[in-house]
């Protein structure tokens, strides 16, 4: 109970981003279907800011997680740029009906 | 210098909800692409420069702008180079990464904290983004290589009952560790539990038919984003509880859409059964 009532600012915050996310897509047409996935997985690549900041606070002579540190913001930054890149050429695909 | 720091996340995390907004018009979602990825760089900017002006090592840095710059350009020639047909694959492969990152940071967590002084919920925390990291970063690989072909379906007795054995097993594990009944430090305990997850992971998507690949990858994609928002809480980092919020909820609401466009449920395509077709 303690940790809900602390935490009840985040709790809050949590129910109203799930709900947002739902109603924004909601009426995606199906020819959307995989750009929109390829954009979300983009989005979820918003992770890099965590590995950055535990990156800043490693020891320069902890070497093991400088290396899995490494590795995570290298993962992380694919996952951005590939995500976006890729959705980008999707959507080229794409010609505006005139 | 902190104001505009958090005024720079919330714009980033509007930037991602316009962008999925966008996203879901024919008509707009260049725009919306666009706007997401510009939000995400703006998060990524701040990030490294409000952290950078206190005394950070510079092989940290060092390392940190290599592996940015390697990631960004692979992402960029990775997208340029696939084939029309090989897109669902290369994004699958990009949602393993996002997973790996997420189990990266499990484990990177777990080798620096003391477990005496760390706070209970902050342990859950970090068991919770860690097994769904790793869940989705082998269950992506997997997925990615069955729309490679290389991978066949395995709808084994065994496959299916072991999958579940590890299910409960991740659930059981943590529960029993907080109980205090196993005598393991907290870093020891989450590496086994990367392992559990991530066998876990192929396993989970073994079964599951070729077809139905695109319905995994949204739905692994969501899996990632709820990973994101994990870590997110543990870093107390609103842009990414939201980025991953609105990603696990979008994408969870997708896979439900994707399944009913191809007049399927979800539980028969995990299942990975067929109307007519009973294999098993």
């Amino acid at each position: 109970m303690d940790f809900i009532t602390h935490h009840l600012q985040e709790i809050y915050f949590v129910l109203f981003c799930v709900f947002i996310g739902i109603e924004v897509i909601a009426n995606v047409p199906a020819i959307l279907h995989t750009p929109l996935m390829s954009g979300a997985n983009a989005i979820s690549g918003v992770i890099l800011v965590g590995a950055i900041l535990l990156m800043l606070r490693v020891p320069q002579d902890d070497y093991l997680n400088l290396t899995l540190g490494g590795i995570a913001v290298f993962l992380g930054t694919l996952n951005i740029s590939g995500g976006f890149f890729v959705t980008g050429r999707m959507l080229k695909m794409f010609k505006p009906k005139k | 210098m902190h104001a505009i720091i958090e005024i720079g996340y919330l714009i980033a995390t509007l930037s991602f909800l316009g962008g999925l907004k966008f996203m879901s018009s024919p008509k707009r979602a260049k725009t919306g692409n666009l706007i997401a990825a510009l939000g995400m760089v703006l998060a990524v900017i701040l990030t490294f420069f409000a952290g950078t002006t206190e005394t950070v090592p510079y092989t940290n840095l060092i390392i940190m702008v290599l592996a940015i710059t390697v990631g960004t350009l692979l992402g960029k020639r990775l997208s340029d180079k696939v084939q029309m047909t090989g897109m669902p694959q290369l994004v699958s492969l990009f949602n393993a990464t996002g997973g790996g990152c997420a189990m990266l940071l499990g484990l990177m967590e777990a080798n620096q904290i003391k477990t005496e002084i760390t706070h209970f919920g902050n342990q859950v925390l970090l068991i919770a983004g860690l097994t769904t990291g790793a869940i989705a970063l082998t269950g992506s690989i997997i997925a990615e290589r069955k729309l490679a072909g290389t991978v066949k379906d395995k709808r084994g007795r065994a496959v299916i009952f072991s999958a579940r054995i590890l299910l409960a097993l991740l659930l059981l594990l943590p529960t029993l560790y907080f109980l205090g009944f196993i005598p393991l430090d907290f870093m020891a305990f989450m590496y086994i539990l990367a392992i559990i997850a991530m066998v876990y992971g192929v396993l989970f998507v073994l079964p599951i038919g070729g077809a139905d690949m695109p319905v995994v990858i949204s739905l692994l994609n969501s899996i990632t984003g709820i990973a994101t928002a994990f870590a997110g809480f543990v870093y107390g980092n609103k842009a990414m509880i939201a980025g991953g919020i609105f990603v696990g909820a979008a994408g969870i609401l997708l896979t439900l859409l994707m399944c009913r466009a191809m007049n399927r449920s979800l539980l028969k395509v995990l299942a990975g059964t067929f109307k007519n077709n009973k294999t098993g």
